[in-house]
């Protein structure tokens, strides 16, 4: 039995005693029991044989902890389960549960290690191991870090058999009929002459009994959910405007409240006027928060018009506040005080470029929004007793804790109930907007608060991911790479994350060079290096985090040395590769591309690769000149993930991805004058349109290994690999992000 | 005053100034068009008048000179509109916010024009923001969607 495990039996298999407490930790906390939280207010005759299987007379419950922000994981935690349980997903409740520390994310902080994925040596093991600790120590319910799916695997079917088998107990102790003559199917065990026990009608019996911890995961070869096209679980209710989303929430008394916070970030409200907004119609009342001021009314519509007319005085933004200037202070940052990492240092990157001719290069990324459709809102009422929040999060431990210390109520009374987010890339894993709705719904307890953001005041208070330059210097020689040396100067979106959920952040940030210091690739004399700049604006997780910019620098320079060397960028790629998925996917994409055969003019196409979330990705881009400017004919994509549990969802969380990665490398930037982001609404930041989409094919490779997640691998590559089309098809080598700032887009 | 939706007469008491989408949206409790951006830029927001489609965030609730459909007078989960049955067998939601707009955008399209070329619906589509990425599947639904239309 593998070490995972044999670890999350130990943190799911929960009985139905109560846990003892006292003083724990270290290794002790980690290997004891976490609390099921389930078994608090369960009714006489429900069983909560897992924290993830509630089973009553209403039929059962899946609980799938991990956020769906638009990538299906609650349909795929949902498979997972069912896979054991033998369940049909149409009849059972899906429900991402409470927030507790037994649902704790343990893959997610093993990425921010300095391991890169494709090292399996026993530091790299015991370095994983060591996060999965602090994962489980920290509560850490986090949603993030393409990680739902490893993270789960074991824990979801493994939870599903327990349950099933204690189903069966139950059964065995009702009829007497011993264990080998039962089975189950559908959600009933089936007695030998074909009568049915429904699960629910066994809910009772089960709650009695210790549940059954000695099972055996089904074989792949015997699987009827994963591996196999999936109807997501999500999908009726989304093709028909009944999926309820936080924006969506009504209760018996509500309001409806916006606010309107300084746009210079960070700066403060020195006062106000709300003589006009207070006589408008529909105003109920204008009320300080943090950073600005609040109204509420009887209608959406209305608060926003009404808190437009407040007339705000704002301080300044303590932050750089413009751009150039924001650009200066990364440029400054490559230092050596301000070096924050050296992962990667391969033979001698000094004494190589020390003589011949060398190549040298700068780029840069912008400041990106998150923009997810559904703009912030979320539903609060606060009583003294309690506080009930409704809303799509990532992070709904954290969010607990935060509402605990900003309203003096105790933790257990802040119930989170989190609901299906209308997109989120990153954006959920922050509770500011949470926390503004919590000060209004305070100063006015009983009353259900419904606040929504306009989208202009979404855009102006995103937290970004951040601007980043690079400076990239090389050498070829005999047709081939000789040296690569790349420094990256970005502010740290990890510090900046964690400063703001109160957590510790030691040692370097990975997210600096994520993305680039781990590629697979043996390059005689290879150095990557980090420089952490001084914090700017906050920064935060955007999809596929540091990767998603840092694959642009690594690769649009390796497109440099590759074309300065002569050689191809495919073949010498593979002849430099050291990591054998890597290797496969760089082959598949050259064969599903048809990788050297003649375009034609006017026409290119480019490639790129980028290992992230220990997924190895290979993308291949074409263009076209038109009269109307560039067009994006065809991309094509290669990945790896040890096991594809579901091909149909696979493509979408692939081909999306793409579409992420091109769009936001076309056309769109955050800039900033005076601390206000200048970009407030989709006119001015767009993403690809349906009319700009490619033919995307995906291939999805499973040659074992790890299993790995989805969401997020497929951005990385997109950008370097259409940038190297263009100059293959133009022979414009563009360095600067977004290439709408350099060539035209039809 | 008077708005029909979904084929049931309601009567408001709003402004002739407040935008359709929060009137159904909060007056009327019809939560299926969504709010995006507010300015056109998006498409979450689409409904049909009289079966055009149109922005609802900025058609005035005065100007409202016919009768209102949403997504949810489109069809139901147990009776699926043919567009929203295509949706569903290519699986195109991902967080799904965007899609009651889509979907409110390719019906009345095909209303208009069952036999469309694929640079007709890109043209017809494009105005649809898709945070996600789904606009593969869209075009593939849409496709099926016109096949099943036709033959109907």
């Amino acid at each position: 039995m593998s070490r995972l495990r044999t670890i999350t039996r130990r943190s799911f298999l929960v009985g139905s005693a109560a846990i003892a407490g006292g003083v724990a930790f270290g290794t002790y906390l980690y290997k004891r029991e976490l609390h099921n939280p389930l078994l608090d207010g369960l009714e006489p005759g429900a069983a909560a044989i897992t924290p993830y299987v509630k089973v009553d007379a209403n039929g059962v419950t899946l609980i799938t902890p991990r956020a769906d922000v638009g990538q299906g994981a609650y349909s795929i935690q949902a498979h997972m389960i069912a896979e054991e349980l033998d369940v049909d997903l149409a009849q059972v409740t899906i429900t991402p549960g409470p927030p507790s520390p037994v649902y704790y994310n343990g893959v997610v902080s093993a990425e921010g290690m300095p391991i890169a994925a494709t090292s399996e040596t026993f530091l790299a093991r015991t370095g994983r191991g060591v996060a999965d600790v602090a994962g489980k120590l920290l509560g850490l319910q986090l949603t993030g870090g393409s990680s739902t799916v490893p993270d789960m695997y074991d824990r979801l079917r493994m939870a599903g058999a327990v349950a099933r088998e204690t189903l069966i107990a139950a059964a065995t102790a009702q009829t007497g009929l011993p264990r080998d003559q039962l089975r189950t199917e559908a959600g009933a065990v089936i007695l030998p002459d074909g009568a049915q026990l429904a699960y629910q009608d066994l809910a009772a019996g089960a709650a009695e009994i210790d549940p059954v911890t000695d099972v055996t995961l089904r074989d792949p070869s015997g699987w009827k959910h994963l591996g196999k096209p999936q109807m997501r679980t999500d999908m009726l209710a989304k093709s028909t405007g009944t999926q309820t989303y936080g924006i969506d929430m009504v209760m018996e008394g509500m309001v409806f409240a916006t606010t309107r916070t300084n746009p210079a970030q960070g700066g403060a409200i020195l006062g106000f006027d709300a003589g006009r907004a207070e006589k408008m119609r529909g105003v109920k009342a204008v009320l300080p928060i943090t950073g600005g001021v609040a109204v509420v009314a009887d209608n959406t519509w209305r608060a926003f018009q009404a808190v437009q007319a407040v007339d705000c005085d704002w301080g300044p933004s303590p932050y750089i506040g413009d751009t150039a200037a924001q650009f200066e202070a990364v440029a400054a940052a490559f230092t050596e005080d301000t070096q924050d990492s050296q992962f990667r240092d391969d033979g001698d990157v000094t004494a190589a470029l020390s003589e011949g001719e060398v190549l040298q290069a700068e780029y840069r990324i912008p400041f990106l929004a998150h923009a997810p459709l559904e703009p912030m809102s979320v539903l609060v009422k606060f009583t003294k007793a309690r506080v009930d929040i409704w809303t799509a999060t990532q992070i709904p431990r954290f969010m607990q804790a935060n509402v605990a210390r900003l309203t003096g109520i105790d933790a257990e009374k802040v119930h989170i109930h989190v609901l299906m987010a209308g997109g989120s890339f990153g954006r959920r894993l922050e509770d500011d907007y949470v926390m503004r709705a919590v000060e209004v719904a305070q100063q006015m307890p009983g009353t259900p608060v419904k606040m929504v953001w306009s989208r202009e005041e979404d855009f102006t208070h995103d937290f970004p991911r951040p601007l980043a330059m690079a400076r990239a210097q090389g050498k070829v020689a005999e047709g081939k790479l000789a040296a690569y040396d790349l420094a990256i100067a970005a502010p740290s979106v990890t510090a900046s994350q964690l400063e703001r959920q109160n957590q510790p952040i030691f040692g370097p940030d990975v997210a600096i060079v994520a993305g680039a210091w781990d590629q697979p690739f043996a390059i005689p004399h290879y150095r990557v290096t980090g420089h952490r700049v001084p914090a700017m604006v906050p920064v935060s997780s955007w999809r596929s985090v540091g990767a998603s910019g840092n694959a642009f620098l690594h690769e649009s320079f390796m497109d440099e040395l590759c074309h300065a060397a002569g050689a191809d960028p495919l073949e010498e790629r593979l002849r430099l590769c050291t990591h054998d998925p890597s290797r496969k996917v760089l082959e598949a994409v050259g064969e599903m591309s048809d990788w050297g055969a003649d375009l034609g003019p006017g026409r290119g196409r480019g490639l790129a690769f980028c290992l992230s979330f220990g997924v190895p990705v290979a993308e291949v881009v074409e263009v076209s000149q038109t009269d109307a400017g560039l067009r994006i004919d065809k991309v094509f994509v290669a990945a790896e993930v040890g096991r594809v549990l579901d091909p149909m969802n696979f493509e979408a969380q692939l081909s999306g991805g793409v579409i992420w990665g091109l769009g936001h490398a076309m056309n769109c930037e955050l800039t900033y004058k005076d601390g206000v982001p200048q970009q407030d609404n989709y006119h001015l930041y767009s993403g690809l349109r349906l009319y700009q989409t490619p033919q995307i094919e995906v291939r999805g490779l499973e040659n074992g290994g790890k299993l790995r997640g989805i969401g997020e691998p497929g951005v990385p590559p997109a950008a370097p690999a259409l940038a190297n089309a263009i100059f293959a098809a133009t022979g414009q080598r563009i360095r600067d992000l977004p290439l709408s700032n350099s060539v035209d887009f039809a | 005053m008077e708005l029909t939706v979904n084929g049931k007469v309601h009567e408001v008491d709003v402004e002739d100034d407040m935008p359709l989408l929060w009137v159904l949206r909060d007056e009327l409790g019809i939560t299926g068009p969504k709010y995006g951006c507010g300015i056109a830029q998006c498409g979450a927001c689409t409904v049909h008048v009289d079966g055009m489609a149109v922005r609802s965030c900025q058609l005035r609730a005065g100007d409202v000179n016919g009768d209102v459909t949403t997504i949810e007078g489109l069809g139901t989960p147990e009776a699926l509109h043919v567009v929203q049955a295509a949706w569903v067998k290519h699986q195109v939601a991902q967080c799904g916010y965007c899609q009651s707009g889509q979907i409110m955008q390719a019906a009345s399209f095909l209303e208009l024009n069952p036999d469309p070329t694929d640079d007709q619906i890109d043209a017809a589509m494009s105005g649809n923001l898709c945070r996600c990425g789904t606009y593969p599947r869209i075009r593939a639904a849409v496709q099926d969607a016109a096949a099943k239309l036709r033959r109907a």
